[in-house]
């Protein structure tokens, strides 16, 4: 399988998919 | 007065240096990253030894110690709520997601971007298998920093501008 940092855009959505990722932890704390 | 004016200008240095560090990382990722393989490419063209003696040095310097003036900057305008956002309680959420992705890229920077840069810009001896190994390494750690200033930038905005649309 292919690293996705290798690609800016795949350095981009995983960058996104995180950020979604944080923010479903952030309402589950606040 | 001053308890008006210290918080301004500990904001205003962050920014300064969070632009500085955080915009030759999007350099080094959009920008030198292909240069260098379309430089490395191009066969009898001028390549990129010169990017790396003349230019690479100069963007490490700002880009290691704008993160270090980024995070102290950002410690002193957290002040009292340090421990707060960083153990992540109540309101401090926000702050504290962004906090931590920032610790952890500067952390990044320090402990496996720079020790490996230096071994790829020949200040520290390595041979030429372990100079690929350390750009490969710097190069992963740089694309993870990308990664995190995606969310960390989200976080650090979001906890003074729109901390209403979390539950």
């Amino acid at each position: 399988m292919k690293n996705p940092l290798d690609s800016i855009a795949g350095t981009i959505i995983s960058g996104l998919v995180l950020t979604a990722v944080l923010i479903a932890l952030a309402n589950a704390l606040m | 007065m001053e308890q008006e004016w210290l918080p301004l200008i500990e904001r205003w240095i962050h920014f300064l240096a969070g632009i500085t560090w955080i915009g030759l990382l999007y350099y080094f990722n959009l920008v030198q990253v292909p240069a260098m393989a379309a430089a490395n490419a191009d066969q009898g063209g001028p390549g990129g030894a010169g990017i790396t003696k003349y230019v690479l040095p100069r963007a490490l310097f700002w880009f290691r110690w704008g993160a270090v003036v980024t995070w102290l900057a950002g410690a002193a305008l957290l002040g009292k709520h340090f421990v707060d956002a960083f153990t992540l309680q109540g309101q401090h959420v926000l702050i504290g997601i962004g906090a931590w992705l920032g610790t952890i890229m500067l952390l990044n920077v320090w402990g496996i971007i720079w020790p490996n840069q230096k071994k790829v810009l020949g200040l520290k001896p390595a041979d030429d298998a372990e100079k690929a190994k350390a750009r490969r390494l710097a190069f992963l750690a740089s694309r993870t920093n990308t990664l995190l200033s995606i969310p960390m930038l989200l976080f650090m905005a979001a906890s003074s501008h729109g901390a209403g649309l979390f539950s």
